[in-house]
């Protein structure tokens, strides 16, 4: 039963080891298996009829923007379908209209939960038209930073599934870890949640003299509540029952929707942009990739708590490997001078009021960025005709496969499972719907 | 902070002194016990909610000023804490959703998006949900930091005490049909 792709969703008896029945073959049920067409000749149940609900846009666990109407049979899910829009922000549009280092702030809000990887992969689109070299140690800070915002965003992830599925202690202990990174995302940037941290050529601002021991005392408390919420969570009966063979998802499928990132790895498929198509400075970090095999609810979950341990790994290689130096390109087209450049000499000054009044000047081109956010392959299509703002620009969210296939993976499923599936897919509506 | 027992006005027509006393006793009552046991409807919608999430949890704790009992049921709720973007698709839920809480009820937004739509000036957004609803306190940042919702929610704390409680409230409430509004 659990190999069905369309999730049997805890029906199965062999969900948890050491449970009632399990390891047994699946019972033959004897009561009545459907509201229709199983009736003993001298029955007369009730007629069925299928109900639809809805759940939405304003539901707890739909994460307040997103409207599912669901046709019910008992507690089956027959039908699904998904009402998106509740967000649509313009996103690209408002892009259109500010300059290209304007558009961070808009990015921020993307994936708001790690908007560094966000600003990290609309910088390297930007970077890609200029034809622009980053300075190494800028390279580090980045991929140092969107490490650690990788870690916020499998942190919440894991936190709000325990919540929903009734662990609120796993909350409490998620956000408290979150709380700390950010913690240090504010000392190196000034904000907690939105960061606006990469600019075009570099990074805003270098680290401050402690931080690095900091981020390594932070690190340290974090795996400590990292591996709390993993005895709470993995091993756990209830947990497991409610998370284990629903929202299956088989590896085919899951190519097909155009799945990226830990929801396609959890299906067995070790595709990893940061191995595929190093950017940055992953080629020189050592990390590996976790893969699953069921492509259920609980691979998915598994897939995040392995990345933030690797995340780990990562940023703690980064802080070895850093060097002092440059944190931006010394091009006075791209990056502000410095203050007493612009105080002090007229070529300074020019620049300084060329780029605050025009913007950048990307050269006439098209380019695509992809990176690994914490979702799936983050996208940018770029188009610029030269001026000092984009002409076009297109996202690919990561999120929006999956979104796109819930109503595939729940079909068939009781409706309870929806909640742990919407949870597991990390359906951001920031990025979603732009 | 102004006194909690700060609640006579100044000017007092000789109806509202004959009935006052007891009124006023009543009133100073009621305004503590609603302000110190806000029950919450979380309308989460976009980032903000990520500053909610911490605002709710252990480190800045949001059950110390008696607010932390979410309640996804607008019939159980009597503060509306609009945490995000609002835009034009969602604008008629949320009017919807303040409708249907009973009264009393208080609105906060949370964040420069709900308070004035924000950076967001566009065609999808709406500039800020005091277009359909009214709002009580508005917290600026984007997102606003912990502290500053905390003092946001301080803020309506003093509003709640200083306003005038009846036991039993006969003046009909202005529904979204008598407006004009659709009706269904
Ligand atoms: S105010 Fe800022 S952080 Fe809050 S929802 Fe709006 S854009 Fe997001």
């Amino acid at each position: 039963m659990a190999t069905d792709s369309h999730g049997m969703g805890g029906r199965d008896p062999q969900a948890t080891p050491g449970s009632f029945g399990a390891g047994e073959p699946a019972r033959p049920f004897e009561g009545q298996h459907h509201a229709r067409g199983y009736e003993g000749a001298l029955d007369a149940p009730l007629k069925g009829r299928q109900m639809v609900v809805n759940l939405g846009p304003s539901h707890p666990a739909m994460h307040g923007v997103t409207r599912a109407v669901v046709a019910l049979e008992g507690e089956t899910i027959v039908e699904m379908k998904l009402d998106i829009g509740f967000l649509h922000r313009g996103f690209e549009k408002s892009c259109e209209n500010v300059t290209w280092g304007q558009c961070f702030p808009y990015t921020d809000r993307l994936n708001y939960v790690s908007s560094i990887l966000n600003n990290v992969g609309f910088a390297l689109v930007v970077e890609k038209l200029c034809k622009m070299e980053v300075p190494l140690r800028a390279r580090y800070l980045r991929v140092l930073t969107g490490e650690l915002h990788r870690i916020c965003d499998h942190l919440t992830l894991v936190a709000a599934m325990g919540l929903e599925l009734g662990a609120m202690t796993v909350f409490l202990y998620g956000i408290e870890a979150r709380d700390l990174i950010w913690d240090r995302l504010t000392e190196i940037c000034g904000a907690r949640l939105t960061s606006n941290y990469v600019r075009v050529g570099g990074v805003s601002r270098d680290c401050p003299d402690d931080w690095p021991a900091k981020v390594e005392q932070t690190l340290a408390r974090v795996a400590e509540l990292r591996e709390t919420i993993d005895k709470l969570l993995t091993r756990n009966r209830i947990f497991m029952d409610r998370t284990r063979g629903t929202g299956v998802i088989s590896r085919e499928d899951a190519l097909d929707f155009g799945f990226t990132g830990p929801c396609l790895r959890a299906s067995g498929e070790p595709y990893d942009i940061r191995k595929a198509a190093p950017y940055l400075v992953y080629d020189q970090l050592d990390f590996d990739v976790p893969v699953g095999k069921n492509g259920d609810n609980f691979d998915r979950y598994l897939m995040r708590m392995e990345e933030m341990r690797q995340s780990d790994r990562i940023v703690r290689q980064c802080l070895r490997q850093m060097e002092p130096g440059d944190i931006v390109v010394q091009d006075f087209r791209y990056v502000l001078p410095p203050k007493p450049q612009v105080y002090g000499t007229i070529e300074g000054l020019m620049a300084h009021f060329k780029l605050v009044m025009e913007g950048i000047k990307v050269p006439a081109g098209e380019a695509y960025s992809y990176t690994e956010a914490a979702n799936g392959e983050l996208g940018f299509y770029a188009v610029s005709d030269g001026g000092g703002r984009a002409y076009k620009l297109g996202l690919r969210a990561p999120g929006w496969p999956m979104v796109a296939a819930l109503p595939h993976m729940t079909k068939g499923a009781l409706l309870a499972d929806l909640v742990p599936t919407y949870d597991s897919i990390n359906m951001i509506g920031g990025e979603v719907e732009q | 902070m102004a006194s909690d027992l700060d609640t006579t006005p100044v000017i007092a027509t000789r109806r509202e002194e004959a009935t006052g006393f007891f009124q006023r006793m009543v009133s100073k009552g009621l305004g503590w016990a609603r302000k110190n046991s806000l029950w919450q409807y979380p309308y989460v919608t976009a980032c903000c909610g990520m500053e909610y999430m911490s605002v709710s949890s252990a480190r800045y704790d949001i059950a110390r000023f008696g607010a932390e009992v979410p309640r996804f049921s607008p019939r159980q709720a009597d503060l509306l804490l609009v945490v995000g973007t609002i835009n034009c698709k969602q604008a008629p839920i949320l009017k919807r959703v303040y409708e249907q809480m009973s009264e009393p009820k208080w609105v906060i937004a949370f964040g420069v998006c709900a308070s004035s739509g924000g950076f967001y000036d566009n065609y999808a957004t709406m500039q800020g949900i005091d277009r359909v609803i009214p709002v009580d306190v508005y917290i600026p940042g984007c997102p606003p930091r912990p502290e500053q919702v905390l003092d946001g929610l301080m803020l309506l704390q003093r509003k709640i005490q200083d306003q005038q409680h009846k036991l039993i409230d006969r003046a009909q409430v202005p529904t979204l049909a008598q407006g004009g509004g659709e009706r269904r």
